[in-house]
């Protein structure tokens, strides 16, 4: 087996560099994916912060070589905070013509383009709708270009191994990985491991790719570059001390909600119809019945929901995931849940698009529905996770409200932080306070609708209990002894009954506090779910000129935090950067009469910083 | 020395609830429900560990009707809350009663999961060939021509059968009564009750408002004889009021026909003996209606899968077990590659 030579000594100087945004963009066979979690991992390991963005395309195999088939890895590294998967390139690395035509446009100026020559066919130029060689005609001035046949190098680089032509050449995104190490410092060790232990059973291959990555790295040292490409060092960000590791937001949700469940003493039964991107929740949690979670793949979207209302009837807390269009196939039966008060965590994992929209693209636009989606007045818990870490508390936060208040609560995520890393803090689970389930039990003067006075959740009850035998349904019941009742009267109570728990629950959160800056001030940034990084950013960015703003997240939309509307109104400006076309703004509006406006981005990219840095710099011009 | 004192025997009254039954007088479901009663106190279940799951339509307020756990749900989805409640707690004794409506036009694909799946519970269908809580319109059981508010000019779907489908949704168990056989039903209930896996028993139910008189065709007392037959396991497929009647498959095809006994040198040997093991006989069976055939009833498949659905979802694989933490949050948090800062 092929060895590291991580032993020797750099002989070179580095360029110290902060950060650095790199993008792997290749075929959609091509590996990317793999080759970003590579890098990630190996980055991680070498202390640097780190934020990451992969982004592929809803086709499982396009045509190789077409535009619509590049599937693409960003990270973003540094030695300061990270707080985004960055806005525009450093570093591109094409693995063909395809991949160049996609991704040029955000590399810039003055950046440089790896490309696999090797991969510039006229079939594939044509493949990729160019007229005339990108390398030769020179449309990529502006750019620092590094051409490497990669191709070629990768086929010698296995030569001696006796595989296929074919085989050989899918070690290719291991030579670029190999190269970029170099160019950044990393060490091989971890990839090698991987590498390994992923390739078993195919000792050849594991070599085959090992000697790849190795002569991706040889390259690096050795090879006549140009005088703008050289190895830098990023040095290691100022990171709290603990223990850490990556973690993406699917990751981490299901954990936080396994962790729920522990909290709440509670098995948990999770029931899920594949959609993407919310499918990997799923995929996360299949495997863990020994930490007291049961899985079950339902028949369709309806059929989750209704076997985890039916599991939380029996006294396990039932789950359900989805992303918007099989949320909303769901909702039928989340108004079951409201009408019989059990507890129901739904997951949804937003992406683009009405309909079936961009799978496989960032939105943040079912806040409408999550938060009104319903027939008739069925108010829910909506709470929302900011990045892929953050999944995991609010997955919990989640699973504490629904037992506590007996109330389906909706969780909102999305795909942008479904597959997104960062490093993760690990926390001490014991540190967590448990919030155990009460089952009633006691015959005497029960009831099914009878309140706890101060969180006006309804008792619990397992069947099974003797002397609790009880019916529950979603037609209208007495307030007095959970009996069919259609009095008119008893329905305006239950109504107003079922609308005092939820707003009940803004007793029990935190005081909503900003992020960044002061209380009051001339603008308040406010922001809900993944687009945390980007203001959170673009706020430190202009705190450090010097600027009066503040950026406010909220974790609890439905209800608000008690003391939202004082906090707001102490702002003169209130801009709301959102992933759709104005959902918050407009129920900040509706619930404070604060004069909020909207900064709206649907093109199932992430928002870039400089987006909202420049949205927030013209408020504050125009009015100074 | 301490006497225990056995449990007084349960009656029907035992499972009766303080609800009052709102069906029209006269319907079908009234039958049903004393016989369910009757059923559940000879079997001497526990109250406390029986639940009734139902959907939406006049069948589904049953469960108000029992002093047991039910849940009253949504249009069709009946089957999957069930699911959900015996994945949560596999002890529980779980009926399901749902109408024709309910469990094979908007519940179809629940009903056809629940089945395959083999998920242990019964699953009771009220047959009427009609929606009634909805007033009248034709149903997916209702024959081609029905004259509904919403088929003025008579039905121009082909009807599905019940019994049919649920065969080829790979049910392992399958009968038959009707509302009125207030002897035959308690048999096939507790058939179904003792049969561990989904049990499907489609109970021919007459609704006396909107669909009067549907299963007259072999429920009529002076007809019904000949236009029955009862299936019972390892006895000859003979019926009629004379009981010279019986079925053997045609020869020369893959067909059943009705044969009399004396007649063409029939004697008993040429007869079928019901196999309720046997999936093709059953298919056959429950395609029979008159004029030229009697309506199957009785037990008509039961082949009991050798392990349950929810044992296998329960199960931790060994090979996890010991790879892998005990249930420990903090351990799962640490799994994989981690590193460590300051």
């Amino acid at each position: 087996m092929a060895v590291t030579a991580e032993e020797f000594a750099e002989e070179a100087s580095r360029s110290v560099l902060e950060s650095v945004v790199i993008r792997f963009a290749g075929d959609s066979g091509d590996g990317m994916q793999l080759t970003g979690n590579q890098f990630t991992l190996a980055t991680a390991l070498a202390g640097n912060d780190l934020a990451t963005f992969p982004d592929f395309p809803a086709e499982i195999r396009a045509p190789v070589g077409t535009t619509f088939g590049v599937s693409a890895f960003q990270i973003n590294f540094g030695a300061g905070g990270i707080s985004t998967s960055g806005d525009t390139l450093d570093v591109l690395v094409a693995m063909n013509p395809a991949a160049l035509k996609v991704n040029v446009a955000d590399v810039h100026a003055g950046g440089l383009i790896i490309v696999d020559t090797g991969s510039f066919s006229q079939r594939n130029l044509d493949k990729a709708g160019y007229s005339a060689n990108p390398l030769t005609d020179g449309s990529l001035a502006k750019y620092k270009i590094l051409e490497v046949d990669m191709s070629r190098l990768t086929r010698e680089s296995v030569k001696d191994l006796g595989i296929s032509a074919k085989e050989a050449l899918r070690c290719k995104n291991m030579w670029a990985l190999g190269l970029i190490y170099w160019m950044y410092g990393r060490k091989r060790k971890p990839t090698v491991d991987w590498l390994t232990t992923k390739f078993r059973k195919l000792p050849t291959i594991a070599e085959a790719n090992i000697a790849a990555l190795n002569a991706g790295h040889a390259f690096g040292e050795t090879a006549e570059m140009p005088a703008e490409v050289t190895a830098y060092t990023i040095p290691p960000a100022n990171i709290a001390p603990g223990l850490y590791r990556t973690v993406t937001g699917a990751e981490s949700i299901a954990w936080g909600l396994t962790a729920g469940a522990h909290l709440a003493n509670l098995e948990m039964v999770f029931c899920s119809y594949p959609i993407t991107p919310a499918s990997s929740v799923l995929h996360n949690l299949a495997n863990m019945k020994q930490y007291g979670v049961v899985t079950f793949q339902a028949e369709d979207e309806i059929a989750a929901a209704c076997s985890a209302i039916g599991a939380s009837y029996g006294g396990s807390l039932g789950v359900t995931s989805s992303s918007g269009p099989g949320v909303a196939l769901k909702t039928e039966a989340i108004g079951l849940a409201i009408s019989v008060e059990l507890p129901l965590v739904v997951v949804n994992s937003q992406r683009a698009g009405p309909s079936t929209g961009l799978p496989t693209k960032t939105e943040q636009s079912d806040l409408y529905q999550a938060v009104y989606g319903r027939n008739a007045d069925s108010p829910v818990a909506v709470l929302a996770c900011r990045s892929p870490g953050d999944c995991f508390d609010t997955a919990i936060e989640a699973v504490r409200l629904a037992t506590k208040y007996m109330t389906p609560v909706i969780l909102l995520t999305d795909g942008y932080l479904a597959n997104a890393s960062e490093p993760w803090r690990i926390p001490d689970f014991d540190s967590y306070t448990p919030f155990p389930a009460k089952f009633r039990e006691d015959p005497e003067g029960f009831h099914p609708y009878l309140r706890d006075p101060e969180t006006l959740g309804r008792v619990w009850v397992k069947p099974g209990t003797p002397g609790l035998e009880h019916r529950v349904g979603g037609i209208e019941k007495s307030y007095d002894s959970g009996h069919i009742s259609y009095d008119a009267p008893n329905h305006q109570k239950m109504t107003d009954v079922r609308a005092a728990k939820i707003a009940g629950i803004a007793n029990d959160i935190p005081l909503q506090a900003p992020e960044q800056g002061d209380e009051t001030g001339r603008i308040a940034v406010v922001g809900w779910g993944s687009t945390f990084g980007p203001i959170s950013r673009a706020v430190s960015n202009l705190r450090a000129e010097g600027e009066s703003v503040s950026h406010i997240h909220l974790r609890h939309i439905c209800p608000f935090a008690r003391n939202l509307g004082d906090l707001l109104k102490g702002f003169d400006m209130i801009l709301v950067p959102e992933m759709n076309n104005g959902q918050l703004v407009t129920i900040l509006r509706s619930e404070f009469l604060v004069p909020a406006e909207g900064l709206n981005k649907v093109t199932g990219q992430p928002f870039k910083i400089a987006e909202i840095e420049e949205a927030i710099r013209a408020r504050l011009e125009n009015r100074s | 020395m301490n006497v225990v004192t056995p449990p007084a025997a349960l009656t029907p009254k035992d499972f009766t609830s303080d609800q009052e039954v709102r069906w029209c007088p006269g319907c079908g479901d009234y039958a049903i429900l004393k016989s369910v009663r009757a059923t559940l106190a000879e079997l001497g279940v526990e109250p406390r560990n029986t639940v009734f799951v139902s959907g939406i339509g006049c069948a589904a307020r049953f469960p108000y009707y029992m002093e047991t756990y039910g849940f009253h749900t949504i249009h069709g989805r009946a089957p999957a809350i069930a699911t959900g409640l015996k994945i949560a707690n596999p002890e529980l004794d779980i009926w399901v009663v749902s109408g024709d409506g309910d469990s094979l036009s908007i519940g179809g694909n629940h009903l056809l999961h629940v089945l395959r799946r083999d998920v242990d519970l019964q699953f009771l269908l009220f047959n009427n060939e009609i929606y009634g809580l909805t007033k009248g319109q034709y149903s997916p059981t209702s024959k081609r021509g029905t004259r509904s508010p919403s088929t003025p000019a008579g039905s121009i779907d082909n009807p599905v059968s019940a019994a049919s489908f649920a065969l080829g949704c790979g049910s392992r168990f399958v009968a038959r009564s009707i509302d009125t056989l207030q002897k035959h039903m308690p048999t096939v209930l507790k058939r179904a009750h003792q049969h561990r896996g989904a049990s499907f028993v489609e109970i021919f139910q007459n609704c006396i408002v909107y669909n009067d008189g549907t299963f007259n065709r072999f429920t009529e007392r002076d007809i019904a004889a000949d236009n029955q037959i009862d299936v019972v396991h390892g006895e000859p497929l003979i019926f009629g009021a004379d009981r010279n009647k019986g079925l053997r498959v045609r020869p020369g095809s893959l067909a059943l026909e009705v044969v009399t006994l004396g007649e063409n040198g029939i004697g008993m040997d040429d007869i079928l003996v019901h196999d309720e093991t046997d999936r093709i006989l059953a298919t056959m069976l429950v395609a029979m209606d008159p004029p030229e055939f009697p309506v199957a009833i009785g037990v008509i498949y039961c082949n009991p899968a050798e392990s349950s659905y929810i044992d296998h979802m329960r199960t931790v694989p060994a090979a996890r077990d010991s790879s892998q933490g005990k249930g420990d949050i903090n351990a799962l948090l640490r799994k994989g590659h981690t590193w460590t800062v300051g």
